[in-house]
């Protein structure tokens, strides 16, 4: 702040700061130096804490909201942008610096747009009316001359009109991502390409297994590796070096030894674990009618058992961070997706005044939830607090797809009944999952020093989407909240609903094939909201969809046994409306599977930016293709034992489908996320496929190849 | 401490590794501050890490520095730059084939080195020829269309 001004306007007084600071800040930032707050508000009931007009007449706007790869910084820049009728050009996104961002939440749950855009849309419209008051008395003056530089100094205005969508010339545009020109040409910074002066390369060494204590370290064993030191702390264990390649040879050839330590059950009798675990307390989410009693009744009783494993975020780029802890504060630089949270969360632990730990998001490896960010940023801030200088810490291979805290395992037991004309009459769903226990994340750091934290766990909402979308009069959705989780647990992507969905939207099929109905008949007489009906038809007509009732009496093609399947979601019961069908071929020799074409129909409410929009739709059908095909956490009674691409595949080109998206928008309805909705009906539509080609029902993930009955 | 002299982008250089097995990935990164090339896997399975040399494409995440010296290494940044950049990386921006961008280096480059030994390619060879490219994103048919396009540009 270096001046103060006043400008009488009409209806109001409206002090103004000059707030020139903004765009150098971040150049300061970049270069590394710790900076006292600026003065800048980041109160999220002002104006000013989302948007700066700057004298040019450009405008940065600021959020907590992070861009991880999703295209959100183009979509909210639109918002603005269209509220507050500038060029989207002229729009900077500042985001996650919780020295100079608002925290209006971290990034997750697919709220960026929902949450993030209207925060900004709202403080645009609100800014909005103000300058409107201000062009009046000075007609023909630019934005820049009217407020650049100066604060509003306005509340937030919930009541400020926005823009009538009919009116709309920048959303609803597929403007192009500004990140993706220096991401094409290696330009881009990434928190893995950032440092400071002076600063040393760490790696950290884990523990041969979760629970062994370190026994010894013979220091001597890398004094041939230039500047390379040890740094220990109870059972934290690093090394450092000026040069990064030191660093990671000086982890390799360290002489280490641990305890042993046993404890886990072992990937391979997970189902089991989870199936017969100690229950903490059961609770009924959803109760409607009698479903236990009415499950006799109809036509048709069915019952099955589905079952998801352990998943990692299995970031292609492992976890890193920056961090300088200096007397007179600290900064952090990471790619997590709570920039604020992690503040929050690193001063109660560390002991440190909030005003004194500032932490800066920079783009990342796309982390789908928390993965191993968080804790690569404890890393960095450990050590360079006990070394006194900047530290970066970057994990290997192996660390992120051991370490990152996992998607959870998920065991369902679906029961139903179905009347002739395939009315469901009864459903029940029991699930199995890892009880919450409040508090925040064990960091692997702060656990290692034997520093007190919290023993939380958390994996999102999981329990969602376990009841049917069809009508039904009597539904159980029953959750056995399971005492242990053998490994950490942390949200991944559309957490436990990609499971559940897997699970419903399977045994769905069941009841219709069951029934002798269509797949896309059985569902759509059990809906009458016509948005769900929508999508529905539309993915259907895209693939070519004829009626009948599977298995396809004409699979044969060649060597291959062929199908179609369908899946449906309505996202939480409450968001977006999806529908996923898709046309495999499973090779009636090996049952290997082969997904060759998926249609999806989407209706997220108002669309943004339908290029961006497709972009995250389309990521979200192939990624969950991998996971569903592929995935799983192996572990023995130590360790994680699946750490490299080999032993943990995601889905490569050669099984990439083509994707076929139609955007349903509805310009008058809010916008709703889009960064996890597609991904719930993936599996259930592949395993319906699956059956529909081979008379084989898939019930359990990683579904790898089918396997056929020999004929 | 032991040198070694390679042509990156066009320009000689000498670089010191104080090991002779030390990645070339790690010398273009810290040495050069050539941050277009990734660090994914360490193991040559991801390919995010990948440069061309002598106009092939190579991991530099296993490639030691003596192995590298002599050669001729081109970089993403040196393929183009966002004011003239080479064909591939403008289908990367036009079909907007990317979503956090960490694979898009080694995409890049694989895509580059496939389209100089099969200039018209079909869809099934170009998957065949960045099948040893992984994403995590989930952006593999934006990937495809934006190698297609570069091809016919």
């Amino acid at each position: 702040m270096k001046r103060r001004d006043f400008l009488q306007t009409t209806g109001a007084v409206i002090v103004g700061f000059v707030m020139d600071l903004t765009l150098s800040d971040l150049g300061i930032a970049q270069e590394g130096r710790s900076l006292p707050s600026p003065g800048k508000p980041v109160d999220p009931k002002e104006v000013d804490s989302f948007i700066a007009i700057h004298p040019d007449g450009s405008v940065s706007i600021y959020t907590s909201k992070v861009d991880v790869g999703t295209g959100l910084r183009i979509a909210i820049s639109q918002m603005v942008a269209e509220e507050l009728g500038v060029p989207v050009e002229k729009i900077t996104v500042v985001e996650g610096d919780t020295a100079i961002t608002p925290d209006h939440g971290g990034t997750g749950g697919s709220t960026g747009i929902p949450r993030g855009g209207t925060d900004l849309r709202q403080a645009a419209a609100t800014a909005r009316q103000a300058i409107d008051k201000l062009r009046a008395e000075r007609p023909g003056a630019s934005l820049g001359e009217l407020i650049g530089g100066k604060r509003l100094m306005l509340q937030v205005d919930p009541k400020a009109p926005l823009k009538n969508p009919s009116q709309y010339s920048v959303v609803g545009k597929p403007i192009l991502r500004t990140d993706v020109p220096a991401k094409a040409t290696g330009r881009f910074t990434y928190v893995q390409d950032f440092s400071v002066p002076g600063m040393l390369h760490a790696r950290v060494i884990r523990p041969k297994s979760f629970g062994s204590k370190l026994m010894a370290v013979d220091e001597a064993s890398i004094r041939n590796i230039p500047d390379a030191r040890v740094v220990r702390l109870g059972n934290f264990l690093a090394v450092v070096a000026n040069d990064e390649w030191a660093a990671i040879r000086a982890s390799r050839e360290l002489k280490v030894t641990w305890s042993d330590w046993r404890g886990l059950p072992g990937s391979d009798r997970l189902e089991e674990y989870v199936r017969s675990g100690a229950v903490e307390r059961d609770e009924a989410v959803v109760n409607k009618g009698d479903a236990p009693s009415a499950l006799s009744t109809g036509a048709k009783q069915l019952q099955a058992s589905y079952f998801w494993p352990y998943q990692s975020h299995a970031s292609l780029g492992p976890a890193c961070a920056v961090a300088d802890v200096r007397p007179d504060g600290t900064t952090i630089w990471t790619s997590s997706q709570g920039p604020h949270g992690m503040r929050n969360n690193f001063a109660k632990l560390f002991g440190i005044p909030e005003n004194q730990l500032r932490v800066i998001y920079l783009d990342g490896s796309g982390s789908y939830g928390t993965n191993g960010g968080d804790d690569a940023a404890a890393d960095a801030f450990l050590l360079s607090k006990t070394l006194g200088k900047p530290v970066r810490v970057q994990w290997m291979r192996e660390d992120e797809l051991a370490w990152d805290p996992k998607g959870p395992p998920q065991a369902l037991e679906l029961r139903g009944a179905v009347d002739t004309m395939g009315k469901i009459l009864a459903w029940d769903t029991q699930m199995w999952l890892p009880a919450n226990v409040p508090g925040s994340r064990p960091l692997l750091a702060a656990d290692g020093a034997g520093i007190q934290q919290p023993q939380g766990r958390g994996a999102g909402q999981v329990t969602n989407n376990g009841d049917p979308p069809y009508a039904a009069t009597n539904v159980r959705v029953l959750v056995h909240w399971l005492k242990d989780s053998p490994l950490r647990l942390s949200n991944l992507r559309a957490p436990g609903k990609i499971a559940n969905v897997f699970a419903v939207e399977s045994f769905t099929d069941e009841l219709a094939s069951a029934a002798g109905i269509d797949s896309v008949e059985f569902r759509l007489r059990g809906l009458t909201d016509p948005r769900a009906i929508d999508v529905i038809q539309r993915a259907s007509e895209m693939l070519g969809w004829k009626p009948r009732p599977s298995p396809n009496p004409d699979a044969a093609q060649g060597r291959s046994l062929t199908g179609r399947g369908i899946a449906y979601v309505r996202y939480k019961q409450a968001e977006n409306y999806v529908a996923i069908a898709m046309d495999v071929a499973v090779d009636s020799t090996t049952g290997k599977i082969n997904v060759r074409r998926v249609t999806c129909a989407h209706d997220c409410g108002l669309v943004i930016n339908p290029d961006g929009l497709k972009n995250q739709i389309e990521g979200c059908i192939v990624q969950t293709l991998g996971r569903a095909l592929h995935e799983e956490v192996k572990f023995d009674a130590s360790r994680v034992t699946s750490v490299n691409w080999a032993s943990y595949p995601i889905l490569t080109f050669l099984e990439a489908p083509a994707v076929e998206v139609a955007l349903i928008d509805r310009p008058n309805l809010p916008p709703l996320g889009a960064g996890e909705a597609a991904t719930a009906p993936v599996a259930a539509a592949l395993g319906n496929a699956i059956f529909d080609a081979t008379g084989v029902r898939v019930r359990t993930v990683p579904i790898r190849a089918v396997t056929l009955a020999r004929s | 401490m032991p040198k070694y002299s390679l042509r990156v982008n066009g320009k000689a250089v000498t670089v010191d590794s104080w090991d002779p097995g030390q990645p070339l990935l790690y010398v273009l990164r810290n040495a050069l501050g050539l941050h277009g090339p990734k660090f994914g896997c360490g193991l040559g399975q991801c390919g995010a890490c990948s440069v061309l040399i002598d106009g092939k494409v190579a991991r530099s995440c296993t490639m030691p520095v003596r192995q590298a010296a002599g050669k001729a290494i081109t970089t993403i940044e040196g393929l183009g730059t966002p004011e003239q950049p080479d064909p591939v990386q403008t289908a990367f921006v036009a079909e907007q084939a990317a979503q956090c961008g960490y694979c898009t280096n080694g995409m890049v480059m694989a895509a580059r080195s496939f389209l100089n030994q099969t200039p018209n390619p079909t869809p099934e060879q170009v998957k065949q020829g960045l099948a040893g490219n992984l994403c995590r994103c989930g952006t593999h048919t934006r990937i495809l269309a934006a190698v297609l396009r570069a091809a016919k540009a």
